[in-house]
C-alpha cells in the first residue's frame, strides 16, 4: 500500500490516500471492509476517483479479454483500457458501440460514469451496450444483467464507483466494415441556426456533434462547426482496412506555466480552429481516431491549464428548454470567462438507471480554467439556470456542484440510495466527490 | 469538501468571536460553506457569531468553549471542534490573538508570558493536534491568522509582534512539513485591522475594514498561496520596511 496524491484530469482539489491494485475478486472483496472506492485511468475531471485518507483501488489489475463471439459479445475485465480493448477488437471488425471523446480510460470507468459519445441520440449511453456485469460489494459479489439483479446492474450504471467494484463486464459489440468515418462539415455563423440544422438533421447521422465558439459576443455569438459521420463500408473506400489506432505522438512539458491558456490565448485557439474549418465539406473520411479521439493526439494536454488546473461545466436540459443552452452561452460570454470551444450535442432516449447523466435534449459541455474571481459565481447561476429548466449537470465532469443542487437535479436518487443501502449497508463506498455532495449519505 | 475553486463545505475557527474570523466565515457561507464549528472562550460572543453564520447559510454552526491561557487543553478543543464537523475538515482557521497594552505589561513577567502563551502557546499546541489529524485525512487545509507585525517587530509592540513573529516563522515549518500530505497551510498577514481588537488605538496606513480582509483571504484561498497579504500591497511595502536600517526603523514604527 503506498499513499498517493490523487486528483481528476481537471488538476483541482487533490487529496492523499492509500493505492492498492488488486488482481482478483477476492483481493477486491478483502478491500472492501473500510472507506473505498475505485479508479480507473482518471479520467473524470473532479473528484470522483479519489478518496482523502481511505483507500484508493486501482483497477488496473483487472485485467483479461475473453474472444469476440460471432455475435460479438465480448467479456472485459474492468481494468482494460478501451485503447486496449479496440487495439483487439477493431482488426477483427468489431467496434465499441459507445465511446467517449478519448481512448484512455477503462471500461470500469466507462460504467462508473455510463458514459456517452457522439451517437446518443440514435444509441443510447453505454449501458444500452452491456448484457453483463460482475460487481463486488460489500455484502457479496453479484453476477448482473438487465434481467438478473436489475436493480443493482441499473444503480451501478453512472453511479461513479458508489455501489461496488465492478470486476468485468460484456459488450455487445458493433460491427464495422472499415477503420474510416464519412463525415460532413458545416460551419455556422450563430448558435439558432446549427441548433436548428441539429434538430431536425440529427436523425439522418450515425454520429453527430458541434463545437461552439464561446468568447465570440454580439451577432456571431455562438457560432459553430457541426462535424457529423457515418461508419465508411467497405464497398465505399478504395484500399479498405481495419488498423488499430495509434498511439499518443506528443506530450505536454510537466506544468505548463499557469496562465499559457488564457482568455487571448484562448480566443486566438478558437478563432483559428473557427476559420480552419471549411464552410461545407462532404463525405471525407477521416479515421476512427481522428474523428473519435482527436485530443488523444496530444498526451496529458490537461497540463496546458497549469498548476490551478481547470474544470469541464457539462450539463443536459430537455428540448422544451433549448434556449438554456444559448441563455448559457450568452452569460458566459457575457461575463468574459475565457472558454474553450464547447461540446454541443443531442441527447436520446434515457436508460433506466437513477444515476446516469443523460435525458433527451441538449448537452453542452465547457472548459473552464480556473482562476477568474467570477468563474465559481457564474457556474452557481447556471446551476440554477439548468435546473430551472429540469436539466443536470454530468457527475464525471463535477467538481463544484453544490450538495442540494445536486440531489434536486437527480430526482431518482432514492431509487438509487435504497440499492446502496441493501449492498454497502455500512457507507465502504465513497469518494471525496460523494463526501462533497453528500452522495450515498441517507439524510444528507 | 473543498470543491474545484478551494470552497470549502465545512469550517472550524479556533478564535471563533474573533471580528476577522467572523467576516472571512460571513463570505464563506454565502459561498458554499454549511457547516461551521466556532470555538472560543465567550459563549455569548460565540452564540452570536453562530446565529450570524445561520443568517448567512450555515445548516449548522457549534461552539466549543476554551481560555487559550492553558495549552494543555489544546488537544481536545481540536478533537471536539473537529468530531462537531461530522466528517473530514475542510478548513480550520486559527484567529486566537491577544494584542494587549504593550505599556502595561512589558515589566510584568507574567503578563509577558501571557502573551507568548495565548499567541504562540496554544496555538502551536493545537497546530500539533491539527496538523496529525490533517495528514491523516489526506486532505484539509488550515488558515493561521499572523500579523504584518511579525516581519518586523516594533519597539512598542514587541510583545504582541514577537509572539507572532515566532507563530509565523513555526507556521512556515508546518507548512513545509504538509508538502505532499494532501493537507496544507496558510499564512494571513493583514496590517492594522478595524475590530474590537483595535478599538480606540490610532489608524495608520494601509488600514482596512475587516470585510476588505476576508476578500482577501477567500482569494488567498482559491490560489492557495502560502502567504495571503491584506491589503495585498503591504507584501511589497513590508519588502522594503524590513531591510530599512534599524535606526530609520524605529523612527517610522515608534512614532
Ligand atoms: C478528453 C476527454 C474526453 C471525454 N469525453 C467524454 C465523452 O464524450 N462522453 C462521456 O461520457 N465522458 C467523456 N469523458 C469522461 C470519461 O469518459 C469518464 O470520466 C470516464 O469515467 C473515465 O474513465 P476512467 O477509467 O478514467 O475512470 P476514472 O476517472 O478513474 O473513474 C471514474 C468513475 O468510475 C468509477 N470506477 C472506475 N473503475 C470502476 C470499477 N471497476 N467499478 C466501479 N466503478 C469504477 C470511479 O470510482 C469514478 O467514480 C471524457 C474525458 C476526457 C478526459
Ligand atoms: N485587528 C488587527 O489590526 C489585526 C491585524 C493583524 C492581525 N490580527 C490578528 O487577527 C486575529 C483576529 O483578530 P481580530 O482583529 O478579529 O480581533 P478579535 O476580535 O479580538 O479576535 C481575537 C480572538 O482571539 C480570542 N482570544 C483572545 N484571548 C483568548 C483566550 N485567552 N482564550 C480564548 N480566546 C481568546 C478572542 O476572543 P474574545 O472575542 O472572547 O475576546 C477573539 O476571538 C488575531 O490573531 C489578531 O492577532 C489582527
Amino acid at each position: 500500500m503506498s499513499r498517493v496524491r490523487l486528483s481528476g484530469w481537471g488538476r483541482t482539489a487533490a487529496s492523499v490516500a492509500s493505492l492498492i491494485t488488486p488482481t482478483n475478486e477476492d483481493e477486491v472483496a478483502a478491500a472492501l471492509s473500510g472507506e473505498v472506492i475505485a479508479r480507473g485511468l482518471g479520467r473524470s475531471y473532479g473528484d470522483a476517483a479519489q478518496l482523502a485518507g481511505g483507500v484508493v483501488l486501482d483497477n488496473s489489475g483487472l485485467v483479461g479479454v475473453s474472444p469476440i463471439t460471432s455475435e460479438g459479445l465480448v467479456t472485459v475485465g474492468a481494468g482494460v483500457s478501451l485503447d486496449d480493448l479496440l487495439a483487439l477488437s477493431i482488426p477483427q471488425g468489431w467496434f465499441i458501440p459507445v465511446t467517449p471523446g478519448t481512448r484512455q480510460v477503462s471500461v470500469g470507468g466507462m460504467i462508473g460514469a455510463d458514459v456517452h459519445g457522439k451517437n446518443h441520440h440514435r444509441d443510447g449511453s453505454i449501458a444500452a451496450h452491456v448484457r453483463a456485469l460482475r460487481i463486488v460489494t460489500p455484502v457479496g459479489t453479484f453476477e448482473t444483467s438487465p434481467t438478473r439483479e436489475a436493480e443493482l446492474f441499473w444503480a451501478t450504471m453512472g453511479a461513479m464507483g458508489l455501489t461496488g467494484v465492478v470486476t468485468s463486464v460484456t459488450f455487445q459489440m458493433m460491427r464495422i466494415e472499415t477503420d474510416q468515418v464519412f463525415v460532413d462539415t458545416d460551419r455556422f455563423d450563430d448558435l439558432d441556426a446549427v441548433m436548428s440544422e441539429m434538430a431536425s438533421g440529427d436523425d439522418a447521422y450515425h454520429y453527430s456533434v458541434a463545437w461552439v465558439d464561446c468568447m465570440t459576443r454580439g451577432r456571431h455569438m455562438g457560432r459553430a462547426i457541426l462535424t457529423r459521420g457515418e461508419h465508411a463500408p467497405v464497398s465505399q473506400i478504395d484500399e479498405p482496412h481495419l488498423r488499430s489506432p495509434r498511439a499518443a505522438r506528443l506530450k505536454v512539458p510537466l506544468d505548463a506555466p499557469s496562465g499559457l491558456l488564457n482568455p487571448l490565448s484562448i480566443k486566438a485557439f478558437n478563432e483559428l480552429w473557427f476559420r480552419s474549418a471549411p464552410r461545407h465539406e462532404r463525405h471525407e473520411a477521416q479515421s476512427l481516431s481522428t474523428f473519435f479521439h482527436p485530443l488523444d493526439g496530444v498526451r496529458d494536454w490537461n497540463r496546458l491549464y497549469g498548476r490551478r488546473g481547470f474544470v469541464q461545466y457539462q450539463f443536459c436540459v430537455p428540448d422544451e428548454r433549448a434556449e438554456t443552452i444559448v441563455e448559457a452561452i450568452s452569460r458566459l460570454s457575457a461575463s468574459r470567462v475565457p472558454s474553450f470551444l464547447a461540446v454541443l450535442k443531442r441527447f436520446g432516449p434515457a436508460t433506466p438507471a437513477p444515476l446516469s447523466f443523460p435525458q433527451p435534449g441538449w448537452t453542452l459541455a465547457l472548459d473552464l480554467p480556473v482562476g477568474p474571481d467570477k468563474l465559481p459565481g457564474v457556474l452557481d447561476e447556471l446551476d440554477a439556470l439548468v435546473l430551472a429548466a429540469g436539466g443536470r449537470v454530468y457527475l464525471a465532469k463535477d467538481a463544484r456542484l453544490a450538495p442540494a443542487t445536486f440531489a434536486a437535479m437527480y430526482p431518482q436518487l432514492d431509487d438509487f440510495l435504497s440499492v446502496k443501502a441493501r449492498v454497502d449497508p455500512e457507507g465502504h463506498l465513497t469518494s471525496d466527490l460523494a463526501r462533497r455532495l453528500h452522495l450515498g449519505f441517507p439524510h444528507g | 469538501m473543498d470543491n474545484a475553486f478551494g470552497q470549502p463545505q465545512n469550517v472550524v475557527v479556533l478564535g471563533g468571536s474573533s471580528d476577522i474570523a467572523r467576516a472571512i466565515v460571513r463570505k464563506l457561507c454565502a459561498a458554499r460553506t454549511n457547516t461551521v464549528v466556532l470555538a472560543g472562550r465567550n459563549q455569548e460572543l460565540l452564540d452570536a457569531a453562530a446565529a450570524e453564520a445561520r443568517d448567512y447559510g450555515a445548516a449548522t454552526a457549534e461552539t466549543v468553549l476554551f481560555d487559550a491561557e492553558d495549552p494543555g487543553n489544546a488537544a481536545r478543543v481540536v478533537a471536539e471542534s473537529l468530531a462537531k464537523v461530522g466528517g473530514p475538515v475542510d478548513l480550520v482557521i486559527v484567529a486566537v490573538g491577544l494584542l494587549g497594552t504593550q505599556s502595561e505589561m512589558e515589566d510584568d513577567p507574567v503578563a509577558a508570558a501571557r502573551m507568548i502563551t495565548v499567541n504562540v502557546t496554544w496555538p502551536v499546541a493545537a497546530l500539533t493536534e491539527l496538523r496529525a489529524r490533517l495528514v491523516a485525512q489526506g486532505r484539509g487545509r488550515i488558515l493561521v491568522i499572523s500579523s504584518v507585525a511579525a516581519v518586523r517587530v516594533r519597539r512598542t509592540q514587541y510583545l504582541y509582534g514577537g509572539a507572532k513573529a515566532g507563530l509565523d516563522r513555526l507556521c512556515q515549518g508546518i507548512a513545509d512539513s504538509l508538502e505532499g500530505s494532501g493537507a496544507s497551510l496558510q499564512i494571513l498577514r493583514p496590517g492594522f485591522v478595524r475590530s474590537k481588537m483595535t478599538t480606540g488605538q490610532r489608524e495608520i496606513p494601509f488600514t482596512t475594514g475587516v470585510n476588505e480582509v476576508a476578500e482577501n483571504t477567500l482569494r488567498g484561498l482559491a490560489t492557495g498561496e502560502r502567504i495571503i497579504w491584506s491589503p495585498p500591497i503591504l507584501r511589497y511595502v513590508f519588502f522594503v520596511l524590513r531591510h530599512l536600517p534599524t535606526k530609520a526603523w524605529r523612527l517610522l514604527a515608534d512614532r
